[in-house]
């Protein structure tokens, strides 16, 4: 019956139990939906380095990212791709040619780092494909295509079929160049990306830095499941101990380092809401107490017990957080669930947002852990917000309490 | 048979700046199915004396003994424990649970003790019918008037089996008829049931109803006189 009277008990006023439990809502919804949308953002980002730029997994000469070197390559990376394929959780692996070079147009020229590709063999690894908004991707151009990013392209004063000339160092240190045409432009969300890469067809690379036929710079490695990073790395590590083998976080630390911080300052996020919560449950309690103190007094004369009034007040606190706690919550989810297929446009912010490597429309996401974890967080505001009010109520002294004119 | 001794009494009050001497070495004895008014003066000590027959608040010196038991040395949480199981209380603002029906106050006290869900109903429907308000069972306080807010307060008093009630002030806010009807319901209660009732008041009426009649002044008893 305890559970039942501190149930009713909380709508014995209902405009506070109201308000309080609208405070606590709209805290809970501020602090679920903004988890949601951070970890939205983070998790566009985090796919975009995986399915655009990087992949899970890539394999290098031992110095090669320490120099950028094209002589540093891996020799035979046609047999060493076909063996890492076999490996059951491996999805894709594509073998890359890099260069850093100079492009130039008629107008103007940059440097850029040129990635030699199997365009439909990359297309299993990265989305650059899905991302061209003008011309094609490797088509229309019959000869020497290129695909630039579109930001390279401005800076170039470049379009599609216009033709532009890369200066590149060939493998005995002579310089040389090469004439491409421009088959398609892409967009990605990091413009810094676009700006610096641009992509040709492997063998057209081959020839003009006369590089062995089997040889290569990258091997982007695509897993099947997120989660087995490090069981192939390790397994991958153990097979080819001559070479770097890296996983993204560890060729983008700063990624790495921001995924794991923004889940910790999510929850701080989430307890400051909580704990400004948990003091106007608090007020609201002590204001209870207070105007209950002559019913307290009457309980603990007919023998309720000290345990059995500090749960009762315990459970109304607990009641008010659970009831503002879960429609927060619903709030939140329902709000997620529409979003998350329209997104969050923010596309006025969208040259900075693409600077720094981000979309400009978050489509907001919210893993069933965290919500519980949030859930757990609101009950225990309710309890900690209870303590001082019921151990108030339980010091009262039933006589003193009965003679009060309320 | 005694269910209720008081052995040289005496509570002072320390906590202004004056020391108050509320009840001043009083003693007292009760027998079983007495039914027993406590009169005086407003500030003669006779809630004070109510209070510390309940254990509601600590004594001074001198003992307390109830069906044996010295209640005096008891803590706080074993107290609590006593009154639930020994005492059973009528005040004089009702003091129900409003967000309680009237069973459902008179049930909380079984709970409090533990009693089974079908043994509460029964008794709880039992006690409404003994007061007259079977028919208010299911309404709440507030829909009640005083004259049976307490009467359903005599109820969920006697809802623990206690061995005896005190009842501090309970005709103060009711009126004459609700008054009557109170008194004679725990008038017949005490004769047919045996049940100790203690009364602090001021109200002639239930003065007249007892069949002792305790006055106390200035933390004494003045006079302690037994009605046939």
């Amino acid at each position: 019956m305890i559970w039942s009277v501190s149930w009713r008990n909380i709508w014995r006023n209902r405009t506070r139990s109201l308000v309080i439990i609208t405070a606590i809502a709209l805290g809970v919804f501020a602090g679920v939906y903004t988890i949601a949308f951070m970890f939205g953002w983070v998790n566009q980002r985090i796919d975009s380095v995986i399915h655009t730029e990087i992949s899970h997994i890539q394999v290098h000469q031992s110095q090669y990212l320490e120099t950028y070197e094209v002589h540093d390559y891996i020799s035979d990376v046609e047999s060493m791709q076909e063996k890492i394929l076999k490996e059951p959780d491996v999805k894709a692996v594509s073998s890359r040619i890099i260069a850093t070079c100079m492009i130039t147009s008629a107008e103007t020229g940059a440097g850029v780092q040129l990635v030699g590709i199997d365009p439909e063999n990359e297309k299993q690894i990265t989305n650059i494909y899905t991302k061209v908004i003008d011309g094609a991707y490797f088509e229309g151009v019959k000869s020497n295509p290129i695909v630039i990013g579109e930001k390279l392209a401005q800076k170039l004063k470049v379009k599609v079929r216009s033709k532009i000339v890369v200066t590149i160092t060939e493998m005995d240190g002579t310089i040389t160049g090469g004439a491409f045409r421009v088959a398609g432009i892409y967009k990605t969300a990091n413009t810094a990306y676009d700006e610096m890469k641009a992509f040709v067809k492997a063998d057209d690379l081959r020839n003009l830095l006369k590089i062995d036929e089997n040889a290569g710079h990258e091997i982007a490695i695509l897993l099947k499941d997120n989660n087995m990073e490090d069981q192939v790395l390790t397994k991958l590590k153990s097979l080819y101990p001559e070479f770097q083998i890296l996983k993204w976080t560890e060729i983008l630390p700063d990624m790495k380092m921001m995924t794991e911080s923004m889940n910790f300052m999510m929850y701080i996020f989430v307890v400051i809401i909580l704990l400004a919560l948990g003091f106007g449950i608090v007020n609201t309690m002590l204001m209870v107490i207070l105007e209950r103190v002559k019913e307290l007094g009457m309980l603990m004369a007919v023998g309720m017990n000290k345990v059995r009034v500090f749960s009762m007040i315990v459970l109304e606190t607990v009641f008010l957080s659970i009831t503002g706690g879960f429609l927060g919550i619903l709030i939140a989810l329902v709000l997620v669930a529409l979003t998350a297929h329209t997104g969050l446009d923010l596309t006025f912010w969208a040259e900075g947002l693409n600077s720094l490597g981000f979309d400009a429309v978050i489509y907001p996401e919210i893993g069933l852990k965290d919500v519980i974890v949030v859930a757990i967080l609101v009950v225990l505001t309710g309890i900690i917000s209870a303590i001082y009010p019921a151990r108030k109520a339980i010091h009262l002294n039933p006589a003193e309490a009965l003679r009060i004119d309320m | 048979m005694k269910v209720l001794e008081l052995k040289n009494l005496v509570k002072i009050y320390n906590d202004s700046a004056v020391k108050v001497t509320a009840v001043d070495g009083i003693s007292l004895s009760f027998e079983q199915g007495e039914f027993a008014a406590i009169v005086g003066p407003s500030g003669s000590g006779k809630t004070t004396l109510l209070n510390l027959i309940g254990g509601l608040d600590s004594i001074t010196e001198g003992e307390i003994i109830i069906n044996g038991t010295n209640i005096s040395n008891l803590s706080s949480s074993k107290l609590i424990d006593y009154r639930l199981h020994n005492i059973g209380f009528v005040f004089q603002a009702y003091n129900l649970i409003p967000v309680l029906t009237a069973k459902e106050n008179i049930e909380f006290i079984m709970e409090l003790q533990g009693k089974k869900r079908t043994e509460r109903n029964q008794r709880a429907m039992e006690l409404l019918k003994a007061v007259g308000l079977e028919d208010r069972a299911y309404s709440r306080p507030s829909k009640m008037s005083g004259g049976q807010q307490q009467r359903v307060a005599v109820a969920r008093a006697l809802a623990s089996k206690p061995k005896f009630i005190l009842a501090d002030e309970p005709t103060a806010n009711l009126d004459s008829k609700s008054t009557e009807t109170l008194l004679n319901i725990m008038e017949r209660l005490n004769i047919e049931e045996n049940i100790t009732f203690i009364f602090s008041t001021h109200d002639q009426r239930v003065v007249n109803k007892a069949r002792r009649v305790i006055t106390v002044e200035d933390g004494h008893v003045v006079s302690d006189e037994k009605r046939v």
